[in-house]
């Protein structure tokens, strides 16, 4: 039984559990009190100091984030004090940050604004920044870090460093010449970063967006003589609407379809369809890993690690260089779908690929730094010439004018839009070794996977690490060395998990085979090119708007695939081919830790 | 006046006996004798030490840590010092004492930076210890073991603030943690630590030997014993003195043959301003706080430069952590700046006054809460020079 201690807040009661926050006792009892520094994905920090309450028998004002109800309390949100300090609290962000609202991406979006009007701010008592201090650290591919709207909440410090691991940002100096910097104040594309985003998705203010590329969009759209080819990723389908002011969880893939060609691309496909191309290259080098290993004895790097995150990649190459052999040498979904782009389509409509231009929508501003690898290009041309977030394409089709939510439904185009079901769960943690598994237990074993209707339950949901096995019986006739075998798959999402995983790996306690391996927290749906904001349930409801699309479509395994399998017919020979090889896998590079 | 010069700290101590003492009763005795002493902490703020090393005793826990807090940082104190250097046995001995007390076997002194060359004096005193059984395994021949680890600061004024100085120990930034738990309940590494300032080390031999009724008789009521005053500035006598809690500011002008005094800093940059209105309170916890140090201004200084130069001590030393504190400290300062210019209009002056009462009760850790003590305790009590010298104006809108 837990210890029950009574609360008054405002002269309402309440009884909460020992230690439960001020915060938390007040949401239950649907008290409003306003927060800045705290972040519901976060460790606690209590140091903006907007959430401050009066506490009977304090001297001092509580911040409600971080301060445990340890004994009856008796809690008032609005005295005088707190109004004052709040006031006083907020000018003084004010005071220290520059920025015009209206030229400010996150104009209308933002926390810092919104408290400015919430607690009627109506001088600027401290003043305010009149010239910029900082220069914008334009140095990323991904992220652009404009420090002079930072109000030092130290967001993107716990993001990056508590809830992802990766440390690429820190607090410097002190007292007011506090700034949040990389390591020796490198710039942010010679940093550790991972390039994953999540600092952006947590950043109250602008400080912190993607490298905007809508307008070379825009540019290409607008030259006569560029076929402009969009591509869309699972997961900004079921994102988007809500940068529209639909609910999260609300999929509009069709009504995109429609607004992408007013907008103006030539040709819409679906990355789901290079998802299936991924489950067919990478399920075959899983088996082939599988048989190297059992039946000819050879030293093979398992493990095998999934390869389609971009943020992912690259802390591997950053923190665990010497695994990367582990990694499946598949490009991602995105970038196989580039390379056939200015080849397989390219010969299709008989068009020359360098005026070809590959757009893709996706949910991950690390898909910006993968689309410019030099590795990404073994056509001849540029795979993917710009990744767009969610945010930038909403952006784009707020600029037209267009009501995605008034549109009617459309298709993709053929021959590169038909995507199964199994390329769709690709969005959600879990989903990428779902698929494989539909696909591998199919090849072996001749039946589908022994779930009702496909669904693979024990790799689903948001755990931070995730494991299941699934054993082969009745193999056929060429996977007779699999007879009776257990597959034994985890699943993470998030590197700090991910640094779970690895470390189980390097130390040889993992008796893992596959594994996948996701940056973002829940899969793609919660990634860094996403809507903000972004929390748990936001996530969750994401991921079932993915899980119910997938559940009504006809064809949901990667190898039911028509296209797919007239595209091994027509171009491709079979998975793992030469040709295959060249267009759709890549190598990595090992990079220091500084 | 001769009368209030009692000597505890100053006065001899056999090196052990207080340890030997401590080691024939239990543990919840000596934390009686330390309650019943009415000890409290000598670094300023005060809180009863008995309390806190029984909290630290409740809490259950493989390890727990003593750490001896020698980040003695506050502007015009160096009383610390002068222990260090010449009485470390007194504090490693005090240190012991709470170990065997709340139960931890590990001790951490906190030196700051800038008292890097006592080093040596401290590893030299600790090593003598060991040499005579009164640190190591078994101390005096008993089961009671303890050890002293030196951790040198890296000059932050904030890591004498008991939890930011965890947090240096941890090797991370030094900042302020959230409170609660307090680190009697998670402190250095998640373990239950007692972090005690220097001179409250120093008593407890001498309490555990001479008893808690006998401490109880020096000082006042609330406040037990005597204390160290690091007294410096426009006096004919500066330095170390051991007074008895009580002792009035003017009792201590007359000590050090100050002659003229306009003001005394009370409790170093983050204590306050007294006036010669207020030189008979007494220094006491219930009265003027005493901190550690108090600095003397004769009627030739500019309080307005003085206040300046508190101001920007605390404008280099906030942590930046929290906003009341990182934007409040400079904009104390900018308006410093201000009435120094004739800028600062009256209304400019009462929004000021209203930052500094929002900064006292609004910021994380006392840094932030005791920065606004100089700016209001000036602006207060010299308001007539202030205002006087035509340089704050009601003409200037801002």
């Amino acid at each position: 039984m837990p210890n029950m201690l009574a609360v008054c807040i405002n002269g309402k009661e309440c009884e909460v559990e020992f230690g439960t926050t001020i915060l938390e006792a007040a949401r239950k009892m649907n008290i409003h009190i306003p927060t800045l520094c705290y972040h519901d994905d976060l460790c606690l920090s209590g140091i903006c100091r907007i959430c401050l309450v009066e506490v009977d028998g304090e001297k001092t004002l509580q911040a409600a984030c971080s301060a445990p109800i340890t004994r009856p309390l008796h809690i008032r949100t609005h005295t005088e004090k707190v109004r004052k300090a709040r006031r006083n609290i907020l000018e003084l962000m004010l005071s220290n940050h520059y920025g015009e609202c209206y030229t400010c991406f996150r104009n209308q979006n933002c926390e810092l604004q919104k408290l400015a009007k919430e607690y009627g701010v109506d001088s600027l008592r401290f003043g305010h920044v009149e010239l910029p201090r900082h220069t914008k650290d334009t140095s990323s591919r991904s992220i652009i870090r404009d420090m002079d709207k930072c109000i030092l909440c130290r967001r993107c410090v716990r993001t990056c460093h508590d809830f992802q691991g990766v440390g690429a940002l820190e607090a410097a100096f002190r007292g007011i010449d506090t700034e949040i910097q990389t390591f020796l104040d490198h710039p942010l594309g010679d940093a550790v970063c991972i390039n994953c985003g999540q600092c952006i998705n947590r950043c109250p203010t602008g400080a912190l967006r993607e490298r905007d590329r809508s307008d070379e969009v825009w540019n290409a759209i607008d030259d006569p003589q560029k076929i402009v080819v969009m591509q869309t990723a699972p997961a900004p389908r079921a994102s988007i609407g809500e940068e529209f002011g639909l609910p999260p969880g609300t999929s509009i893939t069709r009504k995109l379809n429609t607004a992408l060609k007013m907008v103006g691309f030539d040709y819409v496909f679906d990355t789901n369809f290079a998802a299936d191309l991924t489950i067919m290259e990478e399920g075959t080098e899983l088996l082939t890993r599988l048989k190297d290993f059992i039946v000819d004895k050879k030293p093979v790097s398992l493990p095998m690690i999934t390869s389609c995150s971009p943020g992912w990649v690259k802390y591997c190459e950053h923190y665990y260089p010497d695994y990367l052999p582990h990694l499946s040498t598949c490009k991602s979904p995105q970038q196989m779908f580039g390379s056939l782009i200015k080849t397989y389509f390219a010969q299709k409509i008989k068009v020359d690929p360098k005026n070809i231009m590959v757009v893709s929508l996706m949910p991950c501003v690390a898909k910006k730094y993968e689309s410019d690898r030099p590795e990404m290009s073994a056509s001849g041309f540029k795979d993917v010439d710009y990744a767009l977030t969610s945010r930038e394409l909403a952006q784009m089709i707020k600029e037209t004018g267009i009501r995605v939510t008034d549109l009617e439904d459309s298709d993709f185009d053929s021959p590169l839009g038909l995507g199964s079901g199994a390329g769709l769960i690709f969005g959600a943690t879990g989903g990428v070794m779902e698929a494989a598994i539909r696909t591998v237990y199919e090849i072996i074993t001749g039946e589908e996977v022994p779930f009702e209707n496909l669904n693979v339950i024990p790799v689903r949901g948001m755990d931070g690490i995730k494991e299941a096995e699934i054993s082969f019986q009745k193999t056929k006739e060429d996977w007779k060395f699999l007879e009776g075998k257990t597959l034994r798959v985890a699943i993470a999402h998030g590197t700090a998990n991910a640094k779970k995983i690895m470390d189980k790996v390097a130390s040889g306690e993992a008796q893992w085979h596959f594994i996948e391996i996701m940056a973002c927290p829940g899969g793609c749906l919660g990634g860094g090119g996403q809507p903000i904001p972004t929390n748990e349930n936001i996530r969750k409801a994401r991921a079932k708007a993915i899980y119910d699309e997938d559940s009504h479509l006809n064809i949901r395994k990667s190898h039911s695939n028509p296209q797919i399998q007239m595209l091994y017919n027509e171009f491709l020979d079979h998975p793992n081919s030469k040709k295959a090889h060249k267009l759709l896998h890549t190598t990595y590079t090992r990079r220091g830790k500084i | 006046m001769a009368g209030k010069r009692k000597q505890i700290l100053f006065s001899a101590l056999e090196p052990g006996l207080g340890l030997k003492k401590a080691l024939e009763h239990t543990q919840t005795e000596i934390i009686d004798i330390i309650k019943l002493s009415r000890l409290r902490g000598r670094g300023g703020a005060g809180f009863p030490t008995g309390l806190k090393w029984d909290l630290a005793y409740s809490a259950k826990a493989p390890k727990k840590f003593i750490v001896c807090n020698a980040d003695e940082g506050e502007p015009g104190t160096f009383k610390d010092r002068i222990l260090l250097n010449e009485h470390a046995k007194k504090i490693f001995e005090g240190m012991a004492i709470a170990g065997y007390a709340v139960g931890s076997q590990e001790g951490i002194i906190y030196l700051r930076a800038e008292y890097r060359y006592l080093r040596p004096v401290l590893v030299q005193a600790i090593d003598e210890l060991r040499k005579a059984h009164l640190l190591g395994k078994k101390i005096l021949g008993s089961d009671f073991q303890f050890d002293i680890d030196i951790h040198l600061g890296a000059g932050a004024y904030v890591c004498g603030e008991e939890t930011a100085l965890i947090e240096s120990l941890e090797g991370k930034r030094g900042e302020a943690r959230n409170k609660p738990p307090y680190p009697t309940e998670s402190g250095y590494m998640g373990y239950p630590t007692v972090v005690n300032n220097v001179e409250t080390f120093c008593y407890v031999p001498y309490i555990l030997i001479e008893g808690a009724a006998w401490f109880q008789k020096f000082g006042t009521f609330e406040s037990t014993g005597s204390k160290l005053f690091s007294i410096s500035g426009d006096v004919k006598k500066p330095g170390v003195y051991e007074l008895e809690m009580g002792t009035t500011v003017r009792q201590v002008l007359n000590l050090v043959e100050a002659s003229d005094t306009k003001a005394v800093q009370v409790g170093g940059a983050s204590g306050i301003c007294v006036a010669e209105k207020d030189f008979d309170k007494p220094l006491a916890f219930e009265s003027l706080p005493p901190g550690g140090s108090i600095i003397v201004f004769n009627r030739s200084r500019d309080m307005l430069n003085v206040l300046k130069n508190f101001m920007e001590f605390f404008v280099e030393e906030s942590c930046g952590q929290c906003t009341p504190c990182r934007e409040g400290t400079f904009r104390l300062l900018e308006g410093v700046k201000l009435m120094e210019q004739g800028q600062c209009s009256i209304h400019y002056l009462r929004v000021l006054r209203e930052l500094a009462e929002t900064m006292k009760i609004s910021s994380k850790c006392g840094l932030g809460q005791m920065a606004p003590n100089p700016f209001l305790s000036i602006i207060d009590n010299f308001k007539g020079e202030i205002l006087a010298r035509d340089r704050v104006t009601d003409s200037i809108p801002l």
